[in-house]
């Protein structure tokens, strides 16, 4: 028995989401008195791989081969699935990522494993039941599973879990895997990403606006606002549909669910169905001119006024906040 | 071109979510079920792309007869015929089972479904679909363009976008992008009453997991509210006391 934990690359690069991952995986580990086996596929700096012993894994398998260069789910899934079996893991944890989502379930089925999605916390392994808490009804809920299958693939949320730095320098093994031909049918034409952005899933820190702002042109100060404070930028449905903002931004029911730091909701009248995709962040600010609008009642902290008046202030106010820190 | 969509019965979005049975069901007195809307943009772009006779479109659920409301919304938004599971769903992988077992010799070109229902958010059909169809998947799509026997897609990643070919048979989960949604108009409506609905029998799948209980969040306290002329408290209290900035 062991547990596995497949560490997603950016362009060659672990993010925090990834630390995490490895850093629950760790903890599971421990709770069933067994090791931590990462695998990573890609290419990847050895000194990076090594450096996930840091967050808790004790080998780090490294697949670095022609074929396997882009992410194709098919057979990124087998190589995982392969090195489970051969490891001998009943436990694959991954990050709960937009590839992680198409990842999961492909292995899940490979390893006859129960498949739970978007985990916020560790498993409940008292008296050798297996449950654990993952959102439900779009943030609106919780909802605790009981896994009765011997096998189970986990992919956490992104900042649900803390990072967990003691651990010493992990063993880099290459890992070799037999692909089928099938595997590749996916041909990926374009990759487009801006890097210089920080990634709404991923992000700590969120400012979103919505139709309170008038049009796309009033957007400068958000993003300043965003930029200040090295947050990632958010819209309601009304402002993506009316292509104010990329579709990429638009949360709630039916965009991203968000569970970051904090959350902070201008001109957002805070509809169920915005509220459905957000209402998990830790700290939510709403700035809204309406002293009724639903969104202050699921606020932590408000302030009553227009955002053109108030944003450029809190502009100002974040930047004296810097100088002085 | 034929094409399936897989559809779920959910609660409305704006739904109140509450438990019964000591929290172990969710509760769905009063509860006004729909079509899940991300399963809508799916049948709406395989309606778009069978448009003048170009293929046909056939929605399926896994579910007991309460949920023909939404198939036949799904007929009436233009579905050629639906077809019912008949069987309360315990789990994703159960959903998954029983449409691969539906599907495996149909011969489909093209297996669309929602990225996720708006109740258990699972994100889990399409690409279990893909595996145990042994057909590629991808999860979380935003455009899809077919080219004679192929598709292009643009798959959603963190900060941007991944544009794929891919070759038919596959599965895709669609996500706000990929059409607009379509509403049914009154001839749709009248001939949905009509269309073939067939019902088959569950195949017998192992649960490998079940909820055991849901909760709610807990209660904010009451918003802090700061003056609006002085807007830098705000950003003191994130700092000092909140201490997330
Ligand atoms: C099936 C379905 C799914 C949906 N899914 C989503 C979803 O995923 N995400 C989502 O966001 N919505 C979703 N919606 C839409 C949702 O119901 C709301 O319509 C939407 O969230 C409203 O967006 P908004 O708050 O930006 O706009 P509005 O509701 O128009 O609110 C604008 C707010 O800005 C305030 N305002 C105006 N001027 C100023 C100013 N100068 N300064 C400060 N405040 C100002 C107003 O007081 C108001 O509160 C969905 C709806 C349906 C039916």
């Amino acid at each position: 028995m062991s547990v596995l934990v497949y560490v997603e690359n950016a362009e060659g690069k672990f993010k925090k989401s990834i630390f995490e991952a490895v850093s629950y995986a760790k903890t599971i580990a421990t709770q069933l008195n067994t090791s931590l086996t990462a695998i990573s596929i890609g290419d990847v700096a050895s000194a990076e791989l090594e450096n996930l012993g840091k967050y808790g894994a004790s080998k780090v398998l490294n697949v670095n081969n022609e074929k396997l260069k882009s992410f194709i789910n098919q057979a990124y899934a087998s190589v995982i699935a392969e090195a489970a079996k051969k490891e001998n893991a009943n436990v694959v944890v991954l990050s709960n990522s937009f590839s992680g989502k198409g990842l999961a379930p492909r292995i899940g089925v490979k390893l006859d494993a129960a498949v739970i999605s978007g985990a916020i916390e560790l498993p409940n392994t008292d008296g050798g039941s297996f449950t654990i808490k993952r959102t439900a009804f779009s943030s609106k809920a919780f909802a605790t599973v009981e896994v009765t299958a011997e096998n189970k693939v986990i992919s956490l949320t992104p900042n649900s879990y803390k990072v967990v730095e003691d651990g010493g320098s992990a063993n880099v093994e290459v890992f070799t895997s037999e692909n089928k031909d099938s595997d590749f049918k996916t041909i990926i034409k374009e990759i487009v990403r801006a890097t210089d952005k920080v990634s709404l899933p991923d992000a700590e820190l969120v400012v979103s606006a919505g139709r309170g702002l008038k049009g796309p042109e009033n957007w400068g100060m958000i993003e300043e606002l965003a930029n200040l404070l090295g947050a990632a930028t958010a819209c309601s449905k009304p402002v993506s549909d009316a292509d104010w903002r990329p579709h990429s931004e638009h949360v709630g029911q039916t965009g991203i669910a968000i569970s970051p730091n904090l959350y902070i909701a201008i001109g957002i009248s805070g509809a169920i169905q915005h509220l459905a995709g957000v209402s998990s962040s830790k700290v939510i600010v709403v700035i809204n001119k309406d002293p009724e609008a639903p969104f202050f009642k699921v606020a932590d902290y408000g302030i009553v006024g227009d955002a053109f008046e108030v944003v450029p202030k809190l502009i100002e106010a974040v930047k004296s906040l810097k100088a002085n820190s | 071109m034929k094409i399936l969509v897989c559809i779920s019965n959910v609660p409305d979005t704006t739904t109140k979510i509450t438990f019964t049975n000591d929290n172990s069901d969710f509760n769905e007195a009063g509860v006004q079920f729909v079509l899940n809307p991300y399963d809508e943009i799916a049948l709406s772009r395989a309606i778009e792309l069978t448009e003048n006779g170009n293929g046909t479109v056939t929605v399926i659920n896994v579910g007991e007869a309460s949920t023909e409301p939404t198939i036949r919304k799904a007929l009436a938004i233009g579905a050629t015929d639906a077809v019912r599971i008949n069987a309360k769903p315990t789990d994703a992988y159960f959903v998954a089972k029983q449409i691969a077992n539906y599907a495996k010799d149909q011969s489909f070109d093209l297996i669309l479904a929602g990225r996720e229902s708006i109740d258990y958010n699972g994100a889990q059909v399409t690409a279990m679909l893909g595996e145990l169809l042994d057909i590629p998947s991808v999860s979380i799509i935003k455009k899809l363009d077919v080219d004679g026997d192929k598709a292009t897609v643009e798959r959603e990643i963190e900060g941007g976008k991944e544009i794929i070919t891919i070759p038919f048979p596959f599965v895709a989960g669609t996500a706000e992008g990929v059409a607009e949604w379509k509403i049914p108009n009154m001839r749709g409506i009248m001939s949905a009453r009509t269309k073939p609905l067939a019902v088959l029998e569950a195949i017998e799948v192992k649960s490998l997991s079940k909820i055991v209980k849901f909760e709610t969040p807990a209660p904010r306290g009451t918003v802090k509210l700061v003056d609006a002329a002085e807007p830098e408290k705000l950003i003191e209290l994130l700092h000092s006391e909140a201490k997330v900035i």
